[in-house]
């Protein structure tokens, strides 16, 4: 509803002070989105969030620090297309307020220390080239040093192109850290945002241990414009949105940003980094419930009743999908889900 | 081979040696003309390969889930005697044929097919061989609706920690996640006039220029050419091609690949499991270029003295309010879309 806002003295332009829903097509007071977490106050709309909110939407005050600043980004193609890539770069940067289009740097949620990246979509697309993949993957060897969980919040549009293969490769480079999480059984989190499409979505981003997206975001592997252009068909409606990989599947939950935060911090308490136990130098996993030989002699006897005994909160977030087909109404596993 | 085989590539210099900012006409002209040789429709595909290649081999069908997608193929094969695992995209010669292979752009069944392969040769300690020819991934809704991003992500994730040696070949185009979905490897290799690119140099066009008839521009300056690979280090090494290219020769194109094969896999042998994991992790790891500046501060950088930390509580005037984060890097206008990424 198009409010009327009488006591306003500072008369800086519309422009300014109010900003359009592309959604609703409303116009929404900015202090008033900003208060609301950038969501839109009538439709929910998500807007797009900068890297600074998302941090103080999701770690505890103060507790962030940022790592491995110093990255940045060079010219290895000298890559020049309607601009040289350097002064696209730079820019982005007087855009953005940062040095590249990701940052990472640990923190907490409610207490609890997390590795995090975090992507913003404005500065050149989000799109990962060496230094956004080297951060990345600082993040999460940064995780498994300290044994802490791996959170990424992504929005991207994925490689980018003025890097070329270099750019591909970070697509590898960014998923060989997760097979040393598994083996050491340090949990990653991903968070996806809107846009996360490409290469960001076809790497780190769709292998997380669980995956959670906001309402509404754009998706997908190929942006829509590719998939249209290149295939030729009529795309369905709500196609490459959070809500139609959570059908498929492939997302595990779709949560609305106010509740982000909490969603979070149950998740990382639902699922906690294995303890080590170092017995005469040699290193055993031991995960939530003793080793998991004995686990799944319990859970054999047991049977279906597990769930049931250890009488987890039932209101736990249900976790959908096994990441390769559709979501089976009848087969929920979610953590702490009762029968 | 064994001396080099842990020098790492792509962490070298921040530019490479004779490349010039601006891209001439011939520069141009040279670029285009090996994309078009990659995608000769007389080009050996995988199936016209592998014959030439292994005495034997048994295409195994299926990813036990969806479907047999017909765009990648692959099985148990014998090199030099030696059982491997080959897998590899498959386009068609004509119409017809590329119809049934969708054109070598793999659904997500197939890289499951891919992954079911590779862990088959993991299983049994087989060494993998991939060729690469694609221009990538499909991506219609059908790839979308069973999870084309997730099927590429899970094939890297297993290349990157699959305990037996890998040996790549790029054969034809190399198009993106497509092609890195099986193209994790020890050892890179491309035939001269392979491409291997981020995005199609048509994509890149129509979202850089803004104009798809740039395409042979894009190419030029995305560097696509098993050359400019090779200086990148994205690529260990170049296998040469008979006379006009290789669709003038296909058996000659198969002897090369195979004496490559049979001498790269014969130097990986040699190296134990964890070595030949920890180098391939560092290869990796190793890729892309940089500067690291020193550690510039991040916002919060002084611990708060209690006289601070009393005094930002309070409120008190003269104790300076620890900036927030959402000033130092603000979410700043709506709608603001930049390019895309491939």
């Amino acid at each position: 509803m198009p409010i009327k806002f009488p006591f306003s003295r500072h008369r800086q332009g519309p422009t300014d002070a109010w900003t359009k829903c592309p959604s609703c097509d409303q116009q929404v007071f900015n202090r008033q989105l900003e208060r609301n977490l950038r969501v839109c106050p009538t439709c929910s709309h998500h807007f797009r969030m900068g890297i600074g909110e998302r941090i103080e939407l999701l770690l505890d005050e103060g507790s962030f620090v940022e790592r491995d600043a110093g990255l940045t980004s060079v010219d290895p193609l000298l890559f020049v297309d309607q601009k040289r890539y350097p002064d696209r770069i730079e820019a982005a940067q007087i855009k953005t307020g940062l040095a590249e289009a990701a940052v990472w740097g640990t923190g907490a949620v409610d207490g609890l220390r997390i590795a995090i990246g975090l992507f913003d979509f404005r500065f050149m697309g989000g799109s990962m080239g060496s230094v956004v993949g080297e951060k990345v993957a600082r993040c999460l060897e940064g995780a498994l040093t300290e044994r802490i969980p791996a959170v990424i919040v992504a929005a991207s549009g994925g490689a980018r192109m003025q890097e070329g293969t270099l750019s591909l490769l970070q697509l590898a480079k960014t998923t060989a850290p997760l097979v040393r999480l598994d083996e050491a059984g340090v949990p990653f989190i991903s968070v996806l945002t809107d846009p996360t499409t490409g290469g960001v979505f076809a790497s780190f981003a769709s292998l997380g241990d669980a995956i959670i997206a906001e309402p509404r975001a754009l998706i997908g592997f190929a942006g829509a414009r590719v998939a249209s252009g290149t295939v030729g068909e009529e795309l369905p409606d709500g196609f490459q949105s959070a809500e139609f990989l959570l059908e498929h599947g492939l997302v595990d939950l779709v949560v609305p940003r106010a509740e982000l935060r909490s969603t979070l911090s149950r998740l990382l308490r639902l699922l906690p980094v294995a303890a080590v136990a170092e017995e005469a130098g040699d290193e055993t996993l031991t995960k939530a419930w003793g080793p998991l030989g004995a686990l799944s002699g319990f859970a054999e006897r047991v049977g279906g009743a597990v769930s049931e005994t250890i009488g987890i909160d039932s209101e736990g977030p249900p976790a959908n999908g096994d990441g390769t087909g559709a979501r089976s109404a009848a087969g929920h596993t979610g953590a702490g889900e009762r029968q | 081979m064994t001396e080099d085989f842990g020098a790492l590539p792509g962490s070298g210099a921040a530019t490479l040696p004779g490349s010039i900012p601006e891209l001439d006409q011939a520069a141009i002209d040279a670029a285009w003309s090996r994309v078009r040789l990659a995608r000769h429709a007389q080009r050996p595909r995988t199936l016209d390969l592998v014959p030439r290649i292994f005495d034997d081999f048994v295409e195994l069908h299926g990813d036990r889930a969806f479907r047999d997608d017909s765009a990648l193929v692959g099985g148990p094969a014998l090199l030099d005697g030696r059982p491997v695992m080959v897998i590899g995209h498959q386009k068609g010669n004509d119409t017809d044929s590329n119809i049934f292979r969708n054109f070598g752009s793999a659904h997500p069944e197939g890289f499951r097919k891919a992954q079911r392969l590779m862990r088959l040769a993991d299983k049994l300690g087989l060494p993998v061989v991939t060729f690469l020819d694609t221009a990538g991934a499909f991506p219609g809704p059908s790839a979308e609706e069973r999870g084309q991003a997730e099927a590429i992500a899970s094939s890297i994730k297993l290349m990157t920690g699959l305990q037996v040696p890998i040996v790549v070949v790029i054969v034809g185009e190399g198009g993106s996640g497509g092609a890195l979905a099986i193209g994790v490897g020890d050892r890179v290799l491309a035939l001269e006039n392979a491409v291997y690119s981020v995005i199609s140099p048509e994509g890149c066009a129509a979202i850089l220029w803004r104009a798809p008839e740039a395409a042979p521009t894009a190419a030029a300056a995305m560097r696509m050419t098993a050359a400019d690979q090779l200086e990148l280090g994205v690529i260990d090494r170049i296998l040469p091609e008979p006379g006009e290219g290789a669709h003038a020769d296909h058996d000659a194109t198969a002897r090369t690949i195979k004496a490559a094969l049979i001498e790269e896999l014969t130097a990986i042998a040699a190296v134990g499991t964890d070595r030949l994991l920890s180098t391939r992790y560092a290869r990796l790891r190793g890729i892309g270029v940089y500067e690291e500046l020193g550690e510039v501060a991040g916002a919060p950088a002084e611990p708060p003295s209690l006289q601070r930390r009393l005094g930002r509580l309070l409120r008190l005037p003269g104790v300076p309010r620890r900036p927030r984060w959402s000033e130092i890097w603000p979410s700043g206008e709506v709608g603001s879309d930049d390019e895309e990424g491939g």
